[in-house]
């Protein structure tokens, strides 16, 4: 009897999460936003360890979703750690005047269930540029994770001026990578 | 077929030679490449260092396959008994070094989270994961090793002049281009 009840409780959970729970908190803990760009024929990765972020998803209700992420630019790690500090240069990021990336959404559009696109503008060093990016989504027990990833040229935003503008030696493709884990509130 | 036993094969001493334009190209981009700015000359120095030296490690092993095949012609007769053994010791103290220098190297690289990708195409795999504690450690071996590197290639040129000059030997002579049309007026 109890193993019965506890199907029917589960069921029923797994009901709500998925059908009537809104995602709004980020967990940044539980999350992370990383790269990786080529650098002389070499593939480095690289990430971000301090973000922030608001979200609004719940995937009946698509037309109000929401998401905002906010990047803390001197929280990078280029894989090289000579290069950590030479990125924040007005060159690179110049994150002085410029100290955060910010990604917001205007559009959630499903593909499938699990697969979603997030048409917004991505801001980085003063340029902002409309992007869309492909997301997948997938929640276990009231925890939500949306995962994807995107290109994005440096040059587009001016990262890595003057003598850093070639890509011969850093190319100009920068590819993100994003797991992103929210839960339900209220 | 194998030469007469007081000469190289040209194969040797083309190896010999390409060895030691590579050996001191590599070691001082080495030590001029650290210092510099962060560039991208810097980042093109590091990668042509790197390329330079998985060309020098596997330059070494075919030189020691070669060697094993053709034994390089012995030390005359009356070279001292401590100057054989001498000879022998840095000999074989170059040719590790020729092995274990790019092999620190290749190592930090790894330990520092940037993978060796040979002339740009070819993928080295990396055989540790990122640590970059274990890199710093690495680092002072490379740089050790270099060091003794250093003093090595000092004391067989320092031989080979001597051989050369104060013994009056052909020593020095036989591992030179032309050595075969000279040997008869020269011995």
């Amino acid at each position: 009897m109890k193993s019965i009840a506890g199907i029917i409780a589960l069921s029923a959970a797994l009901v709500t999460n998925a059908y009537a729970l809104e995602y709004n908190q980020v967990q940044p803990e539980a999350s992370e936003i990383r790269f990786s760009y080529t650098q002389m024929g070499v593939t480095m990765r690289g990430g971000f360890s301090r973000f922030t972020g608001e979200l609004r998803f719940n995937p009946e209700q698509l037309e109000q979703a929401y998401v905002m992420i906010e990047v803390d630019l001197a929280s990078i790690d280029t894989g090289i750690r000579e290069a950590d500090t030479e990125v924040t240069q007005p060159v690179w990021l110049h994150t002085e005047a410029f100290p955060t990336a910010r990604f917001e959404s205007s559009a959630v559009e499903a593909l499938d269930e699990q697969n979603y696109t997030v048409s917004g503008h991505l801001t980085i060093k003063g340029t902002t540029q409309d992007i869309s990016v492909p997301a997948s989504f997938a929640a276990e027990n009231g925890v939500g994770g949306f995962s994807g990833a995107f290109r994005i040229n440096r040059a587009d935003f001016a990262i890595g001026e003057g003598m850093w503008a070639s890509f011969d030696m850093v190319a100009n493709a920068v590819e993100v990578q994003f797991q992103i884990t929210a839960t339900g509130g209220d | 077929m194998s030469p007469p036993n007081n000469r190289y094969t040209s194969t040797a001493k083309t190896l010999h030679w390409l060895m030691a334009v590579l050996l001191l190209g590599t070691l001082a981009m080495g030590f001029y490449m650290t210092d510099l700015p962060f560039s991208p000359e810097k980042l093109q120095l590091y990668s042509w260092h790197k390329w330079a030296g998985i060309t020098v490690f596997l330059l070494a092993l075919i030189r020691l396959a070669w060697r094993l095949r053709y034994p390089p012609p012995p030390l005359p007769a009356t070279t001292p008994r401590w100057q054989h053994w001498a000879s022998h010791t840095a000999h074989w103290a170059l040719y590790a070094l020729m092995l274990a220098i790019p092999l620190s190297g290749w190592l930090m690289s790894s330990a520092k989270g940037v993978p060796t990708v040979w002339f740009g195409v070819i993928p080295i795999p990396d055989l540790l994961s990122r640590d970059l504690a274990l890199g710093e450690t690495l680092q002072t071996v490379h740089i050790t090793l270099n060091w003794l590197l250093i003093a090595l290639l000092i004391a067989h040129v320092g031989a080979a002049l001597k051989h050369h000059w104060l013994d009056r030997d052909t020593v020095l002579l036989r591992m030179l281009p032309q050595f075969k049309h000279r040997q008869g007026e020269l011995s």
